[in-house]
């Protein structure tokens, strides 16, 4: 595959890019010629070039938020031809090389729109909100002191498995963006279901998922509508079975939290 | 946090209301269908139907009401979620949309919603109020007099002599207007749409689908939207093409014997 692709000639793309100074500014797409630009580029490389050139002539380069540039840290979001983290399928921005357009394509880069993220500046966008829904509920409560043996809490094989496919999630935001709802149940049904599967986040199991719901529905996302939009973008190909596993949980303890008794204790009693 | 108030204010309980109200419309309608096609029968059968139903008095009541109520909080979460979801996307649209994974009936419940709704109020005006065509409606026909007795299960719903209300002539004359026909078709047809995506999808809500069986309830739903649309097709269909005649004795088989080129003069009060 590569060597068949790297005898590919270099070529030139227009990209139409959403410029935008800073958040409550106005916004307009522009357009720059992205020319000589070798097969074997990833889509950010190729951005650095465009900006290289900006940056030449006295222009303000294209701001766009990138880091581990291999496909886990969840930074690099950008929609490209109107689906978040461009073509291909279980990849992220970072992974996606120029040789998946051709030559004199017209590139859309938009950033990720969500009242949920806010923009920052031109593809930057602000996804303070997952981390407060992280923050809700997205983890385990343990006394510190000696560790506890290896292996001395049995997990079934096939609940590692799928708890290790839900914390796969890179908390990228893509979800959102491809959802006709922006809403981010894929992302908090991953976080949900990754320590709900395990023995050590069963204390907290009920409390987790209303809080980290309710968190979300206050950060202002959308509802989702089961069209599976968001398990189609997923850089890690998270499926929407933690959706469904989520409502279940969610209303079981909805339900559980309003018929459970109350326990005297606060009250000073046993 | 109480119950009730966190069903009718989170995203996720007002999903579940509009499931679990999806649901018991689905059964209503699924029921509705079955008691509708005895109108191939001979009249006694969808007379005495209608007789039994209406003799439940004070129960017909709550179970209307009951499914006002569903219809009510049905439409209610439908607006309230969409509008949330409106505003999620915020002050930007995308300037290119592209649908990767939704089926063709999801993108379009809003609109099968309101079509749906829009003939539901029509539909009751038509055969439950008698306010959209009051020429046909059962109070203004001639009473029915019950040939045989009519038993279901064995329970009987009508006996032999009883006069009841012509509901088989009502139903006759009412779909030999061809524009209430294909009215009727196109609602029909956008219901059965509109559960096509919304059995699949109440499943989801309610959290019992997962990959291991998500195509056979694809499957499922397909099988269950057609044979539903096709027997609803049945009725207004078979009557409007004359395929399905009038029992023979039936007021609206002379009604329609007297005009019979120009059908629609037939539901002319
Ligand atoms: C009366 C007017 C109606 C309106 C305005 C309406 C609207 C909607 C809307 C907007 C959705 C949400 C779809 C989504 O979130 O993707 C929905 C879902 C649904 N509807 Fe309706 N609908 C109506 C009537 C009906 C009827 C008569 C039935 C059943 C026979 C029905 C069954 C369902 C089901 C089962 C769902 C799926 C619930 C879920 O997503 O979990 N609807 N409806
Ligand atoms: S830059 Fe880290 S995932 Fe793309």
């Amino acid at each position: 595959m590569v060597a068949e692709h790297s005898v590919k000639k270099n070529f030139s793309v227009t990209l139409r890019v959403w410029r935008q100074a800073g958040p409550n500014q106005p916004g307009k797409f522009v357009d720059y010629p992205a020319t000589d630009i070798s097969p074997d580029m990833s889509f950010l490389e190729m951005l650095d070039v465009v900006n290289d050139g900006l940056t030449k002539i006295g222009d303000e380069p294209i701001a766009f938020a990138h880091d581990c540039r291999e496909g886990i840290c969840g930074t690099c979001s950008c929609t490209i031809n109107g689906k978040p983290h461009g073509p291909g399928k279980g990849i992220a921005t970072c992974q996606v090389y120029m040789r998946s357009f051709g030559e004199g394509d017209v590139i859309v880069v938009e950033p990720f729109r969500a009242r949920a993220f806010p923009l920052i500046k031109d593809l930057v966008t602000n996804r303070e909100a997952f981390d407060k829904i992280q923050q809700a509920g997205g983890f385990i409560s343990v006394r510190t002191g000696a560790a506890p043996d290896a292996n001395s809490i049995p997990v079934p094989k096939e609940d590692a498995d799928l708890a290790m496919d839900a914390a796969s999630c890179i908390g990228c935001g893509a979800c959102v963006a491809a959802c006709k709802n922006a809403s981010a149940m894929l992302f908090v049904a991953a976080k949900v279901s990754q320590l709900g599967l395990m023995p050590q986040g069963q204390p907290e199991r009920d409390k987790r998922v209303l809080a980290m719901v309710k968190t979300m529905d206050e950060a202002g996302f959308g509802n989702c509508s089961n069209q599976y939009e968001c398990s189609a973008v997923c850089p890690k190909l998270i499926t929407h079975d933690f959706i469904a596993r989520m409502n279940r949980d969610y209303l079981a303890a909805l339900f559980r939290s309003n018929f459970k008794p109350v326990s005297g204790a606060s009250d000073g009693g046993a | 946090m109480n119950l009730l108030v966190s069903l009718f204010k989170t995203s996720i309980g007002k999903k579940f209301l509009m499931a679990l109200t999806g649901l018991v419309m689905v059964g209503f309608v699924t029921g509705h269908l079955v008691g509708n096609l005895q109108i191939f029968f001979q009249p006694d059968r969808i007379n005495g139907y209608a007789h039994f139903l209406q003799a439940l008095g004070p129960v017909l009541w709550a179970i209307r009401l009951f499914l006002l109520v569903c219809v009510a909080v049905h439409v209610w979460a439908a607006v309230a979620l969409t509008l949330e979801s409106r505003a999620a996307r915020g002050p930007e649209a995308y300037a290119i949309k592209k649908w990767l994974s939704a089926t063709v009936a999801s993108r379009y419940m809003r609109l099968s919603g309101i079509v749906v709704l829009a003939f539901l109020i029509y539909h009751l005006a038509h055969f439950t109020l008698g306010v959209a065509q009051p020429g046909t409606f059962k109070t203004a026909l001639p009473e029915w007099k019950m040939l045989e007795d009519a038993r279901e299960f064995g329970f009987p719903l009508a006996a032999k002599g009883d006069v009841v209300h012509d509901v088989y002539s009502m139903v006759f004359l009412g779909f030999a207007n061809p524009v209430v026909s294909i009215f009727y078709i196109i609602a029909v047809g956008l219901l059965s749409v509109h559960m096509l995506h919304g059995i699949d999808s109440l499943f989801q809500t309610i959290g019992w689908r997962s990959a291991k069986w998500s195509c056979l309830l694809r499957k499922v739903a397909l099988v269950y939207c057609i044979v539903y649309f096709l027997g609803n097709l049945a009725i207004p269909g078979a009557i409007l093409t004359g395929i399905a005649k009038p029992a023979v004795g039936t007021y609206a088989a002379q009604k329609l014997a007297a005009s019979p080129a120009a059908t629609s003069s037939a539901v002319q009060p």
